[in-house]
């Protein structure tokens, strides 16, 4: 009874789960949100974002989440990267409703990757009565123990100071992030299209966070310092019935600018890129000429799949020319509904780190 | 040498026995192996049950009566324990740890958030009573979402179907015999007291009689918002905070036990079951060594010619042992198939039982697993085995030749007697023990046990002692003869004597224990059941009608509201049982103990009765004060008497009714007693019927109430009863084989007084006579055992088992009755032996003189 | 073919060591039968034991063509007696629960030995064809003895070994039985020793031995 099953972030996103999961667990779960979005708001261009009041959940959406990847190194100069995502899902629309007649169900992920191991934990909750839920203000998004908080003098144009933390019983993390920089709208001004059929979300982020805290792998507390991304997107129908998956870059490159790349493969084996190149002023352009592509070089057998880990990204119209590796090409998120997701550092026309993550596969 | 097969003289045919002689092994000659050798021994071995049918026979009833009763009742066990499993299965029962209140009332949901922020993998339910149609049934609630995946077989839900669980209306998962209990569909929405319930679906997994709800509609069904009952603890996924630092004290962790709750409540009944079990199946192996006893007496000189034809020592003992393996895997597969059949038609009473006594819900179909099938055959081959033993070491130990020493069967016999009475006085040392320091409900069975024990090992030199006393007394030459030889048959008959023995002083025990038990709840039951007629509305709405419509008639003298409240005490659930002031009660309510003026200082509300199973689990007497968890708060009471609550499985405590409202304000309206003038009774429970549509469930008169509690007690011993029937049944055979056995080897005794001129009809009534008094003997001293059987089990087993103790009393009648059977059984045993010897034909005694080595 | 030397035997009463044998040599040649006397209680029934591996020896050896018998264990005894001896007893010691025709062959059948052509010769020699379906309880001893005389030669062995075979018949029929078996024993040419008290009986065999004081005189 135990087995809700909500969604990883980009397995809507890309319908890829369906196929990973055999056709079977998706088409179940997730069955309507490939229909008309009875009842929920629709996603269209040119919405007006009001910050801190969309930093909180818009439950008139089925689907939103809180996701925050960052790139670490210790002192030795170890690389390491951290995952704290929170999903929210609606089963049926309408006014919020407190206690236990609440709309939402809850899902949390967390994660800490080095070169040699990737600890992944997950947990669920029901909204409405306090285990789960997210707060524009004072920021604070939780569930159980999990939480992204905003510290004294949070600027809601920064979406900053942050204290995030998780823990397992493997591993754990208290990380505080700070910005000086606005966040980014995504996309279009915010709206990020998924298809050419009307499929899109709202999307923002902030990438320009920098971290430091402790990460605890095995029990061994290790300080860190280093690079963090936020992606907030929300949507009622993101998906096209026949998008298979979903290959997803985040990118920090020299002189603070920031790609942001991401290509939706689609059954008939045709597929879609898109993105956004993010100057040091926070100036977001989306990227669509016809010359961009990005390849896969290497390939990784994990979970009984072959997962492209490695690849090549080409944007002519920006000079951009880079292979990217991953830290560790086992960052397999075994989760209720798997998918890979880990650091990678890249290297070519621009060199720099970043993270990565591949769904349906 | 190699002359000496080919025999020149001979016309033997060389193909068939001329051996090559290899060097080493000289005369390694057969060309077909010891598989086929073994076969041609076991041939032989088997010829001996050909012409001996009635042995055979004998061998099987006793292994087919042991394997089926012993079957029988671990089917009936194991039936029930799969529906134990089932119940526990249902979200976390006591498999579980969990969070409880530490007044073990409910608690605000907060305590869950806060727990779950802290890290602690909890989930919430809560728990109530409903009442649909009449009858109650326990609603559950659950948070499926976060429920460990490890508790039992929870339903599996998917997306949609959680979807369909958590969204209003939701649904109400039910077990396929629940749906048919409620004789309504999947879909539909029951009533209960004015809500409608979600819709009904079926969950196979579930136990019986329960409602699985989400927590949320749980909370509104039963109008207790944000309230929670426990918190099922699942793995811990990661650090967590101290209990103390998120709860204080408000909260109290319950380790899980691999028991479930209905499996400690109802092991002093599987423990009876077993006990029988046991006893049918030690009864049928003494028939087994008796019958195994006697074809090995008789195979002996079989044996020692097949030693002599050259069958080796291990041979020999390797085939009798597949022999005695074939002969109890065909009877282990029989005894199964009866056993199969004596469990269906004993589960029907088993299952009322245990529903009766402790609310557990046993399907009506047996369904076994391959393990029992297994289990039997192993049981079977064991027992022959065990029974066997003394046998086969005595084959194995044999010498090939005959060493021809009498042995003094007089002092051999003695020294038996004082070794077995030696361990007997050991065994008994070892139930004083027991009685004097054990405490527990095991203990009390290892009493039984012991005193079963020692009882029959020192039969013998009971009869002994009384068969020699008679030898002193008489007279003439064929009295002394009678008594002597009657000492010299003891070791023969005594394993079918302590048969005959166990199972009488049990039936007299349970008799007794039974016949007490009736008489004291009859009494009691008149006590209780006081009111004319009683009622039981849909509603609080139909109720406060009902009453209404009562006021109006003349013929009703007294209206009597009852209620009942859930709460727990001591970390166990118990009743709040709510009495109205009046004389009804005050004259008849039956107390076993009570404080000077006890009804009228239960008026105000500060003062209980607490049961007697209560009283004795939480060690309350008069005088004690305890605090009851109510909603409004607890609630201190001071004890002022204590009552029988014969067969209730819940502690409970009585209070006055107005001050139960008051401090369980939610406690249905809908039970309500009445005084009716004489007479009157039956045209209002018939007008009551037809104004508000009530049915024979919602209203009956006291007679009708009576009599169901009877038939409710009936039943609960009928099981008891059956397999006290069968173990005298099996006594009885064993007493017949052994007494069949016994005939042949008496005869060279008898053979010697017919020579010298007693008759045959003669002899067969001084056997008859003489059976008779051993039996005789041995019933005498079965009703002191059994009466000490029945005392055990009043003031020890069901003190410890059920909570209540009973008063002693001994029925004459029954006992004579036993006597009576006893003895009829021994004439039955007896009498075909005895024929036999009566019709024998002279030649068949003086051969007696011929043979005799 | 059958070679005792130097055999001894002793038994072990509450009070005293008795020696029962004191020295035993004794030879059985193919084809040869030998009685062997003795008064009560003289040894020849142990000597008889012995020599059929029922019993063990204290010292000396005893020789069967070439197994040294003295030497084998229970086991290797057993396979002795099934392959190569015939035993015949004073009591019959047939198998009450078979009949005539199954006593008759069990042996054979058991030493993987038998022979349709001789069992058909033995049935008729010992006049057993219309006793076949009986139970030995229903032969008179005569009959029985002849049964058991039948079931030890069936196997062919290499010596029968008899223990006062007709001790308990009357003189007709035990002149008749031990006709019946000094002529099998010369159909099948095996060796043969008997153990008698009476004179008369031992006249009739190749050779007489007695057993005084334990040992042969």
């Amino acid at each position: 009874m135990s087995a809700s099953r909500p969604i990883t972030r980009r397995a809507f996103a890309g319908g890829a789960l369906a196929l990973a999961l055999g056709g079977r667990s998706f088409a179940q779960g997730f069955a309507g949100l490939g229909e008309a979005a009875d009842g929920f708001a629709q996603v269209t261009p040119g919405r007006q974002f009001v910050f801190p009041a969309d930093h909180g959940p818009h439950p008139e959406f089925r689907i939103e989440w809180w996701y925050v990847t960052a790139n670490l190194v210790d002192a030795a100069g170890a690389a390491y990267g951290a995952q704290w995502t929170l999903f929210r899902q609606a089963m049926t629309s309408g006014v919020r409703v407190e206690g236990w007649a609440n709309q939402q169900v809850w899902m949390g992920h967390a994660a800490v990757t080095s070169a040699a191991t990737h600890h992944v934990a997950e947990t669920f909750a029901r909204g409405g009565v306090g285990q789960a839920d997210v707060i524009a203000t004072p920021f604070q998004a939780w569930i159980d123990a999990w939480q992204l908080r905003g510290l004294d003098g949070f600027d809601a144009q920064t979406v900053a100071p942050l204290e995030l933390k998780a823990a397992a019983n493997d591993f754990s993390y208290a990380l505080q992030l700070k910005a000086d920089r606005p966040l980014v709208l995504q996309g279009d001004h915010g709206y990020s299209r998924k298809s050419d059929r009307g499929q899109a979300s709202y999307y923002y982020s902030q990438p320009f966070f920098t971290v430091s805290g402790t990460i605890t792998i095995d029990g061994k507390p290790i300080g860190v310092t280093g690079h963090a991304w936020m992606d907030r997107e929300w949507s009622s129908q993101p998906l096209a019935p026949d998008q298979t998956g979903w290959d997803w870059l985040s990118l920090h490159l020299p002189g603070d600018e920031k790609l942001m790349l991401y290509r939706l493969r689609q059954k008939d084996g045709r597929e879609n890129l898109f993105g956004n190149w993010i100057t040091p002023d926070s100036r977001s352009t989306e990227i669509a000429a016809p010359g961009n592509s990005i390849t896969p070089t290497v390939t990784t057998e994990i979970a009984g799949r072959k997962l492209p880990t490695s690849w090549r990204v080409t944007l002519p119209e920006r000079g951009l020319a880079i292979e990217t590796t991953p830290l560790n090409p086992k960052s397999w998120m075994g989760t209720s509904f798997p998918y890979w997701e880990g650091p990678i550092r890249f290297s070519g026309s621009h060199s720099g780190i970043g993270y990565l993550e591949m769904t349906g596969y | 040498m190699s002359r000496a097969f080919s025999s020149e003289v001979g016309s033997g045919s060389r193909e068939e026995n001329a051996p090559k002689q290899e060097s080493g092994a000289p005369f390694r000659s057969d060309r077909n192996g010891k598989g086929s050798r073994a076969l041609w021994i076991l041939a032989v071995m088997l010829s001996h049950w050909r012409r001996h049918p009635m042995q055979l026979a004998t061998l099987l009833i006793g292994l087919i009566s042991a394997t089926a009763l012993w079957s029988g009742v671990q089917a009936l066990n194991q039936q029930a324990r799969n529906a134990y499993d089932r119940a526990a299965a249902t979200f976390g029962g006591s498999r579980t740890a969990m969070l409880v209140g530490k007044d073990s009332a409910t608690f605000p949901q907060k305590l869950f958030v806060d727990l779950r922020r802290a890290g602690w993998p909890v989930s919430p339910t809560l728990e109530g009573r409903v009442q649909i149609d009449g009858r109650i049934y326990r609603l559950l609630g659950v948070e499926p979402v976060t429920l460990p995946s490890e508790v039992g077989t929870a339903p599996a839900i998917g997306k949609a179907g959680l979807q369909s669980f958590i969204s209003p209306p939701g649904e109400m998962l039910v077990a396929p015999e629940t749906l048919h209990d409620l004789a309504l569909t999947e879909g539909a929405r029951p009533q209960t007291n004015g809500v409608t319930l979600p819709p009904l679906r079926v969950q196979p997994e579930l136990a019986p009689g329960v409602l699985v709800v989400d927590i949320g509609i749980a909370q509104a069904i039963l109008k207790m918002p944000d309230q929670v009952s426990r918190l099922l603890v699942g793995k811990f996924k990661g650090p967590h905070a101290t209990l103390e630092s998120v709860a204080g004290d408000r909260l109290r962790l319950v380790e899980p036990s691999a028991e479930t709750d209905l499996e400690r409540l109802t092991d002093s009944f599987h423990l009876n079951l077993t006990a029988f079990g046991l006893l049918s199946f030690f009864v049928g192996l003494f028939i087994v060594n008796s019958a195994i006893g006697l074809a090995f007496e008789q195979r002996l000189p079989m044996l020692r010619t097949l030693r002599a034809c050259g069958v080796s020592a291990r041979m020999l003992n390797t085939v009798l042992v597949i022999e005695l393996v074939s002969i109890a895997i065909v009877a282990g597969l029989i005894g199964l198939v009866c056993g199969y059949f004596i469990a269906a038609a004993l589960l029907p009473n088993v299952a009322a039982s245990l529903r009766g006594l402790y609310g557990a819900q046993i399907p009506g179909e047996l369904s076994l697993k391959p393990v029992w099938w297994l289990a039997g055959i192993a049981i079977s081959i064991l027992g022959a085995l065990a029974a066997a033993a003394a046998s086969l070491a005595k084959a194995i130990r044999m010498p090939v030749l005959t060493s021809a020493q009498p042995q003094a069967w007089r002092q051999a016999q003695r020294r038996w007697l004082m070794m077995q009475s030696a361990a007997a006085i050991a065994v008994f040392a070892v139930a004083a023990g027991l009685i004097r320091f054990g405490d527990s409900l095991l203990a009390g069975f290892a009493v039984l046990a012991a005193l079963m024990l020692g009882a029959a090992l020192i039969l013998p030199m009971i009869l002994e002692i009384a068969l020699s006393l008679g030898e002193r007394i008489a007279r003439r030459p064929v009295g002394i003869w009678f008594w002597a030889d009657g000492r010299q048959q003891l070791s023969g008959l005594s394993l079918a004597l302590m048969a005959l023995l166990l199972a009488l002083a049990v039936n007299v025990g349970v008799g007794t224990m039974v016949n007490s038990f009736s008489r004291t709840f009859l009494v009691w039951l008149d006590g209780r059941l006081a009111a004319d007629v009683y009622i039981n509305a849909a509603s609080d709405a139909q109720a406060t009608k009902i009453k209404a419509w009562l006021r109006e008639r003349p013929e009703v003298e007294a209206i009597l509201p009852g209620g009942r409240a859930d709460t727990q005490f001591g970390g166990a659930p118990i009743e709040v049982l709510g009495l109205p002031d009046h004389a009804t009660y005050r004259d008849n309510w039956p107390l076993l103990e009570s404080s000077a003026n006890a009804w009228v200082r239960l008026r105000p509300g500060d003062t209980c009765f607490v049961s007697e199973q209560l009283s004795r689990r939480m060690k309350l007497g008069l005088g004690d004060r305890i605090e009851v968890p109510a909603p409004g708060g607890t609630w201190p009471l001071e004890i002022v008497g204590i009552y029988a609550d014969y067969g209730n499985p819940k502690g409970q405590i009585a209070v006055n009714f107005a001050a139960l409202t008051r401090h369980f304000p939610q406690v249905p309206m809908t039970r309500i007693g009445l005084r009716v003038a004489p007479g009157k009774i039956a045209p209002l429970i018939a007008a009551l019927q037809q104004t508000f549509g009530l049915d024979d469930r919602n209203v009956a008169d006291q007679a009708t109430m009576k009599a169901e509690s009877k038939r409710i007690f009936n039943r609960t011993f009928s099981v008891t009863a059956a397999l006290n029937a069968f173990t005298l049944g099996v006594a009885g055979v064993a007493l017949l084989t052994s007494l069949l056995t016994l005939a042949n080897s008496r005869l060279p005794q008898l053979a010697p007084l017919w020579a010298i001129g007693l008759t045959r009809r003669r002899l067969a009534a001084l056997e008859l006579l003489k059976t008779m008094a051993v039996a005789l003997i041995t019933a005498l001293f079965a009703l002191p055992l059994g009466l000490l059987v029945a005392w055990c089990l009043l003031v020890i087993v069901n003190v410890k088992a059920f909570g209540w103790r009973l008063p002693f009393h001994v029925f004459p009648l029954q006992l004579i009755e036993l006597l009576a059977v006893a003895l009829v059984a021994a004439l039955c045993a007896a009498a075909l032996p005895v024929a036999r010897l009566a019709r024998m034909q002279p030649a068949s005694l003086i051969k007696i003189f011929v043979n005799e080595r | 073919m059958l070679r005792v030397t130097g055999l001894t035997k002793s038994y072990r009463t509450t009070s005293e060591n008795v020696a029962v044998l004191r020295g035993v040599d004794l030879v059985v040649a193919n084809g040869e039968s030998v009685a062997l006397s003795g008064e009560s209680g003289s040894g020849k029934s142990t000597l008889l034991h012995l020599i059929a591996g029922l019993d063990a020896a204290d010292s000396g050896e005893i020789r069967l063509a070439d197994t040294l018998v003295s030497g084998l264990g229970d086991a290797g005894r057993a396979e002795l007696r099934r392959d190569r001896l015939g035993l015949v007893f004073q009591q019959f010691n047939l198998i009450p629960s078979l009949t005539v025709a199954d006593n008759l062959v069990f042996q054979s059948r058991i030493a993987g030995r038998h022979d349709a052509t001789w069992h058909d010769e033995l049935v008729e020699r010992l006049g057993l064809q219309s006793l076949l379906k009986r139970y030995p309880e229903q032969l008179s001893g005569g009959q029985q003895q002849r049964v058991a005389i039948g079931r030890a030669l069936a196997p062919k062995p290499l010596l029968l070994l008899a223990d006062e075979p007709t001790g308990n018949l009357d003189e007709d029929t035990a002149d008749e039985v031990l006709a019946l078996a000094r002529d099998l024993v010369a159909r099948t040419g095996c060796g043969f020793l008997m153990v008698t008290h009476s004179v008369r009986l031992a006249a009739t065999l190749d050779r007489q031995v007695t057993l005084h004081a334990g040992v042969i005189a």
